[in-house]
């Protein structure tokens, strides 16, 4: 491993855990306001199990792939590396919809943010995970373009490494929201 | 178009339509000097994108130095209206007027002033004293800066377009909730700390890197220099701290935006939850700020005492104990909050606790001075006056811990008086110190030593004067942020006295432009030709001064904990062949993203919808462009090397006077 990605890596990793201070806040925040329902919905009422259970069944597949492409890259395999990672970004894409398909259902039905401290937390925790993943959808978007201008470069290669453990940072993220917000409310 | 942004924003009072021409003016006539000087491409081309970390460094004390006049005429005013406003007299601020004042002042004074002078020592000292060309990621460094600076741009803006907070420079809901701040000066307060934020972070993901990775051959950890370990303590606090301020600051924003429930008092929202998350950050905050000051104290006490460091083995355990300690004590500052006996108690004996690392670190300085041949140039002196001024805060500090005396004196000019007696004597003391003692490094050039000895006492005079009547008014039960006295009161005379020792302050303030002014002028006389001023003992002076571009000709290796002593007793001298050394090329990505950030803040304030989503992709283009670029580096040729470094010898030989240096000590 060369200086810079040494470097690289060592940064990323300090940023993630900072990351994984900002969600730790809004877990707290969370834990603090799910049972302030103000009349509305509690978590029982509005969750569907089985939903979440696809939501991360696709994430999980997804971050798979991620990691397949980390090691088609390594092997300079060319197709390899693409076929995994638009699996990535198409089932991360497929993730996001699903979660903007169940945000909108809630509004429709008058569960938005406003209409509880709980909905208010519970949109800001799981909606800041999607925006990361929007985020690290935004910039495979920026590696495809790179990788379709340069090719598969070592800095490519580097760069879909770094990628990659965003990605599985994401992950999880994602099964601590998946057992706390989702699965203890409906003990 | 413009959101909820009109004419009327620009429209104020008399005494704020004066804050704004100030800050209109001073901009209009830096501009104007700029042009006659024909100094812009110089100023964009040799700082403004520069990734040089002694640059940046610079940049951050600049700009720490003007925060510190906005924030030090903040605090002139409230001392004004303080003595002023008593009995018959109403003083010249209305209310809120008063309450922008105090909120900005305390916003100012913790993050532009003090993070931002930190920053600025940091650049300047970390990557020379551990043996580095650079940091780890030159133009994160720079983005960093940048983001940093919008911050500080974005809050005085809201002196000319707006208003700022008037809640406390916390903004405790519900006060600062929509329905009781509906104005635009809490959003100035959540971008400004936001931007300012994310800066401060990427900042300190840097650093660690850079200490982590960039330390010379032969430094393991037990040889590093104190302040790179307190640096690091401190940078580990960031980014365990800084990411709850961003969360707990975008929770108010979508309460105040979105019509969230975090903290409003209806719909389930939990007041005192933001008060906890505020503090889950805030309290780290304050060990962010002083270990670095302890850090630059325990690099010049053994300089100036011509002794290694006393307990160099303790002073790491000791810094690294108040990390761990200094996250366990947040709930000391609201032991109002009922939240019972039992939690107070817990919380009362962490915080005392924190006395014992710190209490370490002062028995450490001082039996380095023990025997020691001890000489009291101006970094000498403030540490000094840390010294008698700290330990008094700290022993207030014990006293506020006992949670029956916190229900006293919570809230009261007790507590005030506190917290300047730590942030003043402790932080800022120790920044001058930091500052005064590596001057010389970072500029080529000795400060005038008289005018900073004056500069020095007219500080502790002032500080004493001003703030030890607050002991004695919280004691009397004045409860903080008053802009009115009633007729009668006990408090007048104690605020004059107050009043009078904040002009005291500005007197030494003065004293201190007047000594970079005159130092500046007689620079050509009091040229450090040696590189090594002080006859030091870390790494950052065996290279001269101000450090050549790549730092270090060839990278030092290290065998013993005071690097430079060590080379000296040895009498190493490093020496060609010289060769081709990489540095980073100028870039001016992080003034794009800054600039980018600033349209997202002040969109954000405004509620200009449209132009956030302008501000994102302006910032993913700039992102994406960079990508593409493989040439960023530059390459200073062996030729270049080589005679700068012999130019710089032939100085050091004319410099050495006869028996200048003699080890005294191992």
């Amino acid at each position: 491993m060369d200086k810079h990605t040494d470097h690289a890596h060592l940064g990323l990793w300090t940023y993630l855990m900072s990351d994984c201070v900002l969600f730790a806040s809004l877990f707290a925040a969370y834990a603090v306001l799910y049972t302030a329902t103000a009349g509305g919905p509690a978590p029982a009422d509005i969750f569907h199990p089985r939903f979440v259970l696809a939501e991360t069944l696709i994430l999980l597949t997804s971050s798979f792939a991620s990691g397949l492409a980390v090691v088609f890259a390594g092997r300079q395999h060319r197709l390899g590396t693409w076929v995994a990672l638009l699996a990535t970004f198409a089932l991360g894409a497929t993730f996001l919809g699903l979660e903007l398909h169940e945000f909108s259902g809630l509004v429709a039905q008058g569960y938005g943010w406003q209409r509880s401290a709980f909905l208010s937390s519970f949109f800001t925790l799981v909606g800041t995970h999607g925006l990361h993943i929007f985020t690290g959808l935004l910039w495979l978007g920026a590696l495809f373009l790179y990788m379709a201008v340069r090719g598969l470069t070592p800095q490519a290669v580097r760069r879909i490494g770094y990628f990659s453990l965003f990605w599985h940072f994401l992950d999880i993220i994602w099964i601590f929201i998946f057992t706390i917000v989702y699965l203890i409310p409906l003990l | 178009m413009f959101g909820i942004l009109t004419l009327s924003a620009l429209v104020h009072g008399p005494i704020e339509t004066f804050g704004q021409l100030a800050v209109v003016g001073g901009g209009v006539a830096a501009a104007l000097l700029l042009t006659i000087a024909r100094r812009w491409k110089w100023l964009w081309s040799e700082w403004l994108t520069s990734l040089d970390a002694k640059k940046i460094g610079i940049m951050y004390l600049i700009l720490a130095l003007l925060m510190l006049l906005r924030g030090g005429i903040d605090a002139l005013m409230m001392r004004g209206q303080q003595a002023l406003a008593s009995g018959a007299g109403s003083g010249y601020l209305s209310p809120d007027h008063f309450a922008q004042i105090f909120t900005a002042h305390g916003t100012i004074m913790i993050f532009f002033v003090a993070m931002t002078f930190m920053f600025g020592l940091i650049n300047c000292v970390v990557p020379l004293q551990i043996g580095a060309r650079d940091v780890a990621f030159p133009l994160l460094n720079s983005i960093s800066f940048w983001l940093t600076a919008t911050g500080a741009f974005l809050l005085n803006l809201s002196l000319v377009i707006g208003s700022f907070a008037a809640t406390g420079w916390l903004a405790y809901p519900p006060l600062s909730e929509i329905a009781y701040s509906p104005g635009v000066g809490v959003d100035y307060w959540i971008w400004a700390l936001q931007i300012a934020g994310v800066g401060t972070l990427l900042a300190a993901v840097n650093f660690i890197v850079t200490i982590l990775k960039e330390r010379a051959p032969g430094m393991t950890f037990m040889k590093m220099p104190i302040f790179t370990w307190t640096v690091l303590g401190s940078m580990f606090l960031v980014i365990a701290a800084f990411p709850i301020l961003t969360g707990t600051l975008a929770m108010l924003s979508l309460d105040r935006v979105l019509g969230m429930h975090f903290f409003t008092t209806d719909f389930g929202g939990n007041v005192m939850m933001y008060v906890n998350l505020i503090w889950a950050w805030g309290h780290p905050e304050v060990y962010i700020l002083i270990l670095p000051a302890f850090g630059a104290f325990s690099e010049l006490v053994p300089v100036f005492s011509r002794k290694r460091l006393f307990g160099y083995t303790s002073m790491v355990v000791a810094t690294m104990a108040i990390v761990i300690l200094s996250f366990g004590v947040w709930v000391h500052h609201f032991f109002t909050m009922g939240a019972g006996a039992n939690v107070n108690a817990f919380f009362g004996i962490a915080t005392m606790t924190i006395a014992i690392p710190t209490g370490v670190k002062i028995f450490n300085w001082l039996f380095t001075m023990f025997r020691g041949r001890i000489t009291y140039p101006t970094p000498m002196l403030w540490f000094m006056g840390f010294l008698f001024t700290f330990i008094v805060g700290g022993m207030t500090g014990v006293l506020l811990a006992v949670p029956p005396a916190d229900f006293q004196l919570h809230n009261s000019l007790f507590l005030v008086a506190h917290f300047h007696n730590m942030v003043i004597g402790g932080v800022l003391f120790g920044y001058f110190a930091g500052f005064s003692y590596w001057f010389p490094k970072i500029f080529g050039f000795g400060l005038h030593e008289g005018l900073g000895k004056l500069a020095f006492w007219l500080w502790l005079i002032g500080f004493a004067t001003a703030f030890l009547p607050l002991y004695a008014l919280g004691l009397m039960g004045m409860t903080r942020r008053l802009d009115f006295i009633p007729a009668g009161s006990p408090y007048h005379q104690l605020l004059i006295v107050a009043a009078v020792g904040a002009v005291i302050i500005a007197a030494a303030v003065g004293t201190q432009i007047l000594q970079l002014a005159v130092s500046v002028l007689q620079r050509a006389k009091r040229r450090d030709h040696s590189g090594d001023y002080w006859n030091g003992r870390t790494l950052e002076w065996s290279v001269p001064s101000p450090a050549p571009i790549y730092n270090f000709a060839h990278i030092p290796v290290v065998h013993e904990r005071d690097a430079f002593w060590d080379m000296k007793k040895r009498g190493v001298h490093m020496q060609g062949p010289y060769e081709d050394i990489r540095l980073p090329k100028n870039s001016s990505i992080g003034l794009i993203l800054a600039a980018s950030a600033f349209v997202f803040g002040f969109s954000m304030v405004w509620h200009i919808w449209w132009a956030l989503p302008v501000a994102l992709l302006a910032a993913l283009v700039t992102l994406i462009a960079r990508s593409f670029v493989d040439e960023r580096e530059i390459i200073v040729p062996a030729a270049v090397v080589a005679e700068t470094e012999e130019r710089a010898a032939k100085e050091r030989a004319l410099a050495q006077q006869p028996g200048s240096f003699e080890p005294t000590y191992g």
